[in-house]
């Protein structure tokens, strides 16, 4: 399966916000690119898209997830990639989702893909995400002290700023 | 004891036999593991906060500090992302340099493995031997970068320093050296019947767990599944190179997924390093080893981005993933870094359920864990070095060194 017939078979059967595959070249010989697919997906269809690419891949390869929040909104990516073991033909394919930030929350994907747990946890702590039905929602990556409702991925008045000692700056008086 | 009566032993963080801060909680039956839990925030450093704070040339140095073995990896990631971002067109030529240091880092990575998984075995004599082994390629990358460990040989668009026709008599010598060395180091490893009793069918990763697990590097390919992304996404050199994903199978017949398996799959894997230089070195194209030599023009190309892009490099540990975003700033907007050992965390429950407690570090360490690249905040709440405490520190320590050896050090009380 070619990156163009997986992005088409997500645009066949979702409402996609966004799609596009951006071709990079980094290979010595120039001969090729390696196509990274992204879409965006509500938030409601989210776990849909993930048992999709389950379809078109039986153990789709889980990367991570990465998130940031921008103004109102937190926005998740869901790193995959699908044919790992074909030499020069795999792809990788992330999944956006856009999620309000006063009530962000987003299903478990573990039925789908069990390797997801960690970073399902971290986003729970980093972000402040409600990972819902997520079998073990512990703090993962943060010290059992560190602060409560202190996210260290946004960039808000619930970020990290307040925490944080710039050292450069001299000793606390 | 009584039949069925659990008991809870910590193994970590700090642990003789562990040497990586993580803190194994494991339920004992006997003698007999019946359930793991993971608990890592021992290292977390803030690596990514302090990474969105800086322009792209800056964090090049800072990724290189995540992890001091995996340093090449890191850079080519961030680098990679970048590049892809800003659409620059790395030169043939250092594409091959950052493979031959990528691959250098692989020897070295798989052969200090191999002597801490002796040495976790009790086995301190073939530790020290194959870290006698490593001093080779430590030797060959003081050579090639003026550093034993972290290379810094990796930048935006290309390489820093050029590897020169007349320093490949060196780099082939490294080669044949491991090259003659391979058959004893198997034979130690493979062949030794201690090793045998103590790695033979102890901490068995299924083929389907290490899928749905979604392992990465050679625990995944020591349980049969052939994920590689030098082969799979074939960047740099890679595709002219031909790389094909080891499993054990091709030396042993058979796939376990046992820890003798992730042994013979790493032995295996100095050797296909070993073939990639040399390969390496026979097809280096002739060319620039940057798209650009300045740096402050790589700087204004690339302190104000806009897009988001991924980067991926197969590490000694497994597959290295960079997310970055910049939105027209000089610092990046986000910035994730994975390490390999995030994603074969998991794998040691069902690696060490039904282990014996004995068995707990070496399954431990047969996933070559790295934790200081998993975690990236350190919060102190207790004595802190402050700003004014640490310069003073530095520089009564800089003006005894001056002084000559013997004189009195530092004194950090």
């Amino acid at each position: 399966m070619k990156a163009e017939q997986v992005l088409a078979s997500f645009k066949k059967r979702f409402k996609l916000k966004e799609a596009r595959i951006d071709n990079v070249m980094h290979r010595a010989n120039r001969k090729s690119a390696v196509p990274r697919i992204w879409i965006e997906i509500g938030r409601e269809e989210f776990k849909e898209a993930v048992g999709h690419l389950c379809e078109l891949h039986p153990m789709p390869h889980f990367a991570v997830a990465s998130g940031y929040q921008i103004g109102e909104i937190i926005e998740l990516i869901y790193h995959f990639s699908l044919n790992y073991g074909k030499p020069q033909g795999e792809i990788c394919i992330g999944i956006k989702t856009k999620l309000e930030k006063g009530n962000a929350s987003i299903p478990t994907i573990t039925g789908l893909v069990p390797g997801a747990l960690i970073s399902e946890r971290e986003i729970q702590e980093m972000l402040g995400v409600k990972v819902e039905g997520i079998p073990d929602s512990r703090r993962l990556f943060l010290p059992k002290n560190f602060p409560k409702k202190v996210y260290p991925w946004r960039r808000d008045e619930t970020g990290p700023n307040k925490i944080v000692r710039n050292m450069h700056k001299g000793e606390k008086k | 004891m009584s039949e069925g009566k659990t008991f809870k032993i910590a193994v970590g963080p700090v642990h003789p036999a562990l040497k990586e801060p993580v803190q194994l909680n494991c339920e004992i039956e006997g003698e007999q593991v019946k359930h793991v839990d993971i608990e890592l925030s021992q290292v977390h450093r803030s690596i990514e906060w302090i990474g969105t704070r800086r322009n792209p040339v800056q964090v090049v140095f800072l990724a290189e500090k995540i992890c001091g073995i995996c340093n090449i990896c890191h850079t080519l990631c961030f680098c990679e992302a970048v590049e892809s971002i800003a659409g620059i067109e790395v030169p043939a030529r250092a594409h091959y340099i950052r493979t031959i240091a990528a691959e250098l880092e692989r020897i070295h990575s798989h052969i200090l493995w191999a002597g801490v998984a002796a040495h976790e075995l009790g086995f301190d004599s073939v530790m020290h031997y194959t870290w006698k082994l490593r001093e080779k390629v430590l030797d060959t990358t003081e050579y090639l970068t003026g550093n034993r460990i972290g290379k810094a040989i990796v930048t935006i668009g290309g390489t820093k320093r050029d590897i020169e026709e007349k320093q490949f008599g060196k780099i082939r010598e490294a080669c044949n050296y491991y090259r003659q060395n391979f058959s004893r180091l198997r034979d130690i490893f493979l062949k030794d019947p201690i090793i045998k009793a103590r790695a033979r069918d102890i901490g068995i990763l299924r083929r389907d767990d290490a899928l749905s697990l979604c392992a990465v590097g050679p625990t995944a390919r020591a349980s049969g599944v052939k994920k590689d992304v030098r082969q799979d996404e074939a960047y740099a050199a890679y595709p002219d190179l031909d790389v094909k994903a080891i499993t054990p199978k091709e030396l042993l017949g058979e796939i376990r997924g046992d820890v003798y398996d992730r042994i013979a799959v790493r032995l295996l894997e100095v050797l296909q390093s070993v073939e990639l230089i040399e390969k390496c070195l026979k097809q280096m194209p002739e060319g620039k080893i940057a798209y650009e030599s300045k740096l402050a023009k790589v700087l204004s190309d690339v302190k104000q981005l806009k897009g988001e892009a991924i980067g991926r490099h197969e590490a000694p540990r497994g597959e290295v993933f960079h997310y970055l975003k910049m939105v027209g700033e000089e610092t990046p907007y986000s910035w994730k870094v994975r390490a390999p050992t995030y994603n074969n965390i998991l794998s040691w429950i069902p690696m060490l359920k039904g282990a014996q407690i004995a068995d707990i570090p070496i399954v431990a360490a047969s996933i070559d864990p790295c934790m200081s690249c998993t975690n990236r905040a350190a919060i102190a709440d207790g004595k802190e070095l402050g700003n004014e405490k640490l310069h003073r520190l530095s520089v009564e320590k800089t003006r005894s060194l001056k002084k000559g050896p013997g004189s009195e050090r530092g004194n950090c009380n």
